[in-house]
């Protein structure tokens, strides 16, 4: 893995053609059926998620999706999700718990969308059922932070058994801009600011946080080394029982 | 016809008058502009016309709602791995004002003869920020109450996951929520009573896991800051978008209760959650 600055990983992250959740999606799984809405009153483009085969392994996806063009970003709103997108994850998370199905989560989001709309529908308990009840889920399940994991809106996919990252993607708790304006009132510290905010894959695996760093994948590769790695975290973690894949689940977050 | 000795001041006198005042006797509310006198916000520290609550101590917030109140991990603080200058001198002053060495007050206490299991945020602990030793914090205390089957009262006030901790004050979100659901798993009740100000992180954990969840007149609550709001996608949100009367508006809050009346509230939800047996 090529040794770069944080702010490079903070580039490499949110770089126009990093490959998209819709190709990873398209690429890991066959026969992908999307789903959509929370069924309670929208639904998000921001959240896509659906049910797939892996290998042979019927899996559920969710993931936040950014646009590719201006037009597309501003239907899925920069890949920022409403409490709609969360609420609908949710359903599709339970769903899998239902079915058996464990669960693949994509992350490539700067955070929970902020606007007056999703504070009105509940954007903190949103992500707050996500996170409560993703932990408890009796399935498998494992995330893949792609390009940008911002804050609360990536935790609200990130709560499962296992956190990957792409090398060149980073997870924080607030962007290096918001906290560069916050410490120094100066937005053009950014570069300081990632530094400090250890939010690089490298530094996250030094913590414990996440469990490995995968090697980037370019739109058009082959995904079969990352599909056949998906497929061995789900057998492995398929062999547990139920109630000890949620004790060692919540045993990982307990030691934060 | 006798004459008035009184003779009225003249505009500039009134001004030095006022000027006169020593700031700590008159006070505004922030949410109602109101201006009182500062001894009239009595012993709740509310403003005489809107109800508003103003920011209290966690101490003092123990000390009027909970009787017999024992302290839980007192010690327990920033570890020593985050060494930032700045920071250390931010937590030095917060422990100072507060008199407490993390942004929480966790304890057992009695609340009209029910024993409960107490944590209480402290906004002038760096904005009653989530560290990783007010998570840790709470964690226990959830742990504790489910082991001896206490009901949780929380009054949450804060400003988010606190950034100078990094991810790992984000990883608190998910760690107390591990420890909600396994005292909400073993049938217990869990009060939440949002305050001025619940925001960011907190709101998006365990400020909305409660069973109950009441919150104090006009408290800012919310996730996402009205500045990032604004920057962000350029929006103005409206004057009062984030208020305990706005959320609960929109189907997020059971009850919005006055300070003066909180204790009585509490203990009437502990009443209705004894059971049968006549165990709280």
């Amino acid at each position: 893995m090529v040794n770069k600055t944080a702010y490079q990983r903070v580039q490499g992250a949110r770089r126009k053609d990093k490959i998209s959740i819709a190709a990873l999606i398209d690429g890991l799984t066959t026969d992908f059926f999307e789903q959509h809405g929370d069924r309670l009153e929208a639904d998000d483009h921001a959240l896509v998620g659906g049910i797939g085969l892996l290998k042979k392994r019927p899996i559920t996806v969710v993931g936040i999706q950014k646009g590719r063009d201006t037009d597309e970003n501003i239907d899925r709103h920069f890949g920022s999700p409403t409490p709609e997108g969360y609420r609908k994850a949710l359903r599709l998370m339970k769903q899998a718990e239902k079915f058996r199905r464990p669960i693949l989560a994509l992350v490539n989001t700067p955070g929970a969308w902020p606007d007056v709309e999703s504070e009105y529908h509940g954007q903190g308990s949103a992500v707050a059922q996500c996170i409560i009840q993703g932990m408890q889920l009796k399935v498998p399940y494992i995330t893949i932070i792609v390009g940008e994991g911002g804050s609360g809106g990536a935790l609200a996919l990130a709560c499962g058994d296992r956190v990957f990252m792409f090398e060149d993607s980073i997870y924080s708790v607030l962007s290096p801009e918001g906290y560069a304006s916050i410490m120094w009132k100066d937005s053009a510290k950014v570069q300081q600011a990632a530094e400090e905010l250890g939010l690089t894959p490298e530094s996250l695996l030094k913590d414990g946080i996440i469990n490995k760093i995968i090697h980037e994948y370019q739109p058009g590769d082959d995904l079969s080394d990352l599909r056949n790695f998906i497929d061995d975290q789900f057998t492995e973690l398929s062999s547990l029982p139920v109630n000890e894949l949620v004790d060692q689940r919540q045993r990982r977050f307990q030691n934060f | 016809m006798l004459q008035s000795r009184f003779k009225m001041p003249s505009h500039d006198e009134l001004v030095k008058r006022m000027d006169a005042i020593p700031d700590h006797v008159l006070r505004e509310c922030p949410i109602c502009h109101y201006k009182f006198l500062s001894m009239r916000a009595g012993r709740n520290n509310t403003c005489p016309k809107c109800g508003y609550g103003f920011r209290m101590l966690a101490k003092r917030r123990v000390k009027t709602t909970f009787d017999k109140f024992t302290e839980l991990d007192r010690d327990l603080t920033v570890p020593d791995r985050y060494t930032d200058e700045k920071y250390r001198a931010k937590i030095a002053k917060a422990k100072k004002v507060t008199g407490i060495n993390e942004s929480v007050l966790t304890g057992t206490a009695l609340l009209d003869k029910h024993a409960v299991a107490v944590g209480v945020m402290d906004p002038f602990w760096i904005m009653g920020s989530l560290g990783s030793a007010t998570g840790e914090k709470i964690t226990r205390l959830f742990e504790l109450a489910t082991r001896k089957q206490l009901p949780v009262i929380m009054f949450t006030a804060s400003g988010g996951a606190r950034m100078q901790e990094g991810l790992n004050s984000l990883m608190q979100m998910a760690k107390v929520s591990s420890a909600v659901a396994a005292h909400s798993k073993a049938g217990l009740l869990y009060i939440v009573v949002l305050c001025d100000p619940t925001t960011g992180g907190v709101t998006a954990s365990f400020a909305m896991d409660g069973d109950i969840t009441l919150a104090e007149p006009h408290a800012l609550i919310g996730f996402a800051g009205r500045r990032v709001i604004e920057q962000t996608i350029m929006q103005r949100p409206p004057k009062d978008f984030q208020s305990a009367e706005t959320v609960m508006k929109h189907g997020f809050i059971d009850q919005i209760v006055n300070r003066a009346d909180m204790k009585e509230t509490l203990a009437k939800l502990l009443l209705l959650h004894t059971r049968e047996n006549g165990n709280g």
